[in-house]
């Protein structure tokens, strides 16, 4: 996992996925959404991440499971990045 | 009624043996027989529909989303939601009850998760239970997707809890009830749980009656509910996925079929008032023709926006890809207010047609209850949030569909 891309992610997160753990600290595989993140948090998250990123999701992207955990979302940067 | 344009006319195989339609049919006529005879007085008396509920009970259709295995009918959403149209036709509440009864049963049968919600299945369907749910709370703003109230340990393998619930429809005549609360009183606001408390464990103080506009039956008073349960009573999955999976494109299907029932029945009364207008001109098409050919376009549109739905979740109903990603959610948002929209606007504009003896509380083509009930799915979980939702999603939504 790239530990850049995973900095981002957490500092997008501690932003705007109003956690109720700290988005630096919290383990890469917890689920965000037990840690307090709404699914309309995870669309402030979306948002964040395509700006930082300058990316889109594409709509296959676009479910739970991508935004579950810092390790899914940092997988999904990567992978858009390399297509 | 006509069974045009369906787009899954046989949705999985178990429905393709030939006596099936024919049974599935049989039943529903024996319901809908039932609620016409009562739903002017359950509307009256705005009192739950016991003699619906006990005829659907009779038929087995209580269990109708379980497994032939578990003792149920293995009905797929399709064929409920079909059962409703027909339902719908007769009685509102009779069919929103029903309605939401399925999807707290469809909620069991696909995630129960402990032995004890497995063996609860089961006696569902072997008692033929009445399920209901409460899923709102005071001060959550609406958002079932969040809890105030939590899950507390009370000694001996069981779990209490207090839930103030500004609406638990026919919550005074369920046998059990499934409720949603945070995880435990550490728990974040969206890590929920649901939980299923019977009746004999549960204390229910009235907090507000029912004496509303229409869907009279569906008894939808505001309660303060304390209850203890067994900590097996609780699924191991979260909401989360319930929600997403089942409970939510669940009930917006089934509400939407309820309400293509009301629709039709309303677009029915209309054609048989024209109809009768016309033999009396013959070679002249009286001028609500015009406006009946107009109703029709309404009707094409609905049904086909209902049954489409439901044919979209039922293509989706293995793949939890599908059901949690972002696009169904919102072809359910928007099938919930499409059908809300698109029922109170046909029940009117029939009613316009009908006339004056539409209009009349007693009279053969009344529709006036009809009327009324057709307010209902406006209100009942309001069109603006359910949009408000979407909207967020549209923020990074593809378009896709």
């Amino acid at each position: 996992m790239d530990s850049t891309i995973e900095a981002t992610v957490r500092s997008v997160l501690s932003e705007q996925g109003k956690l109720s753990e700290d988005a630096q600290s919290i383990a890469v595989d917890a689920d965000l959404y037990r840690a307090g993140m709404t699914s309309h948090a995870s669309v402030n998250v979306m948002l964040g991440l395509e700006d930082e990123f300058d990316i889109e999701f594409p709509e296959e992207r676009l479910t739970k499971a991508t935004f579950t955990s810092v390790a899914s979302i940092t997988e999904a940067v990567e992978a858009i990045h390399h297509d | 009624m006509t069974e045009n344009s369906v787009l899954t006319e046989q949705p999985r195989t178990r429905a393709e043996h030939p006596d099936r339609a024919a049974s599935t049919a049989a039943r529903a006529e024996a319901v809908a027989r039932v609620a016409r005879e009562y739903a002017d007085t359950v509307d009256g008396e705005s009192r739950f529909p016991r003699e619906t509920i006990d005829e659907a009970r009779a038929q087995g259709l209580l269990a109708a989303p379980m497994t032939e295995a578990d003792g149920g009918l293995d009905y797929s959403i399709t064929e409920l939601c079909r059962l409703l149209e027909r339902v719908g036709r007769e009685c509102t509440s009779s069919a929103m009850i029903l309605a939401m009864h399925y999807s707290q049963a469809l909620c069991l049968t696909r995630h129960a998760d402990t032995e004890w919600l497995r063996e609860f299945t089961r006696k569902v369907a072997s008692e033929g239970l009445l399920l209901a749910s409460a899923t709102t709370e005071v001060n959550i703003g609406g958002d079932t997707r969040t809890s105030t109230c939590a899950v507390r340990p009370a000694g001996d393998g069981r779990v209490a809890l207090h839930k103030t619930c500004p609406v638990i429809s026919y919550g005074a005549y369920a046998d059990a009830i499934l409720v949603t609360a945070r995880r435990n009183e550490d728990a974040a606001s969206s890590d929920q749980v649901v939980l299923v408390v019977e009746a004999a464990d549960l204390q229910l103080e009235r907090q507000r009656g029912w004496d509303a506009l229409g869907m009279r039956g569906t008894c939808s008073e505001s309660f303060e509910l304390d209850a203890t349960t067994s900590e097996d009573a609780m699924f191991r999955v979260p909401f989360e996925t319930i929600s997403a999976r089942t409970m939510l494109p669940g009930a917006h299907c089934l509400w939407a079929s309820a309400w293509l029932g009301m629709a039709t029945q309303a677009g029915l009364t209309a054609r048989s008032v024209v109809q009768k207008a016309a033999r009396k001109t013959p070679g002249t098409p009286p001028p609500s023709a015009l406006r009946l050919a107009e109703l029709e376009v309404q009707l094409q549109s609905m049904t086909d926006v209902v049954r489409s739905s439901v044919a979209r979740y039922e293509a989706a109903y293995e793949d939890p890809e599908t059901c949690e990603s972002m696009q169904f959610a919102i072809a359910m948002n928007t099938l919930k207010v499409n059908g809300a929209e698109a029922v109170r606007q046909i029940v009117g504009d029939a009613l316009v047609i009908v006339g004056i003896s539409g209009f009349a509380n007693r009279s053969p083509v009344s529709l006036a209850r009809l009327y009324r009930d057709s307010i209902g799915p406006s209100v009942m979980v309001n069109n603006d949030r359910i949009l408000l939702h979407t909207a967020t999603m549209q923020l990074v939504s593809r378009g896709q569909r």
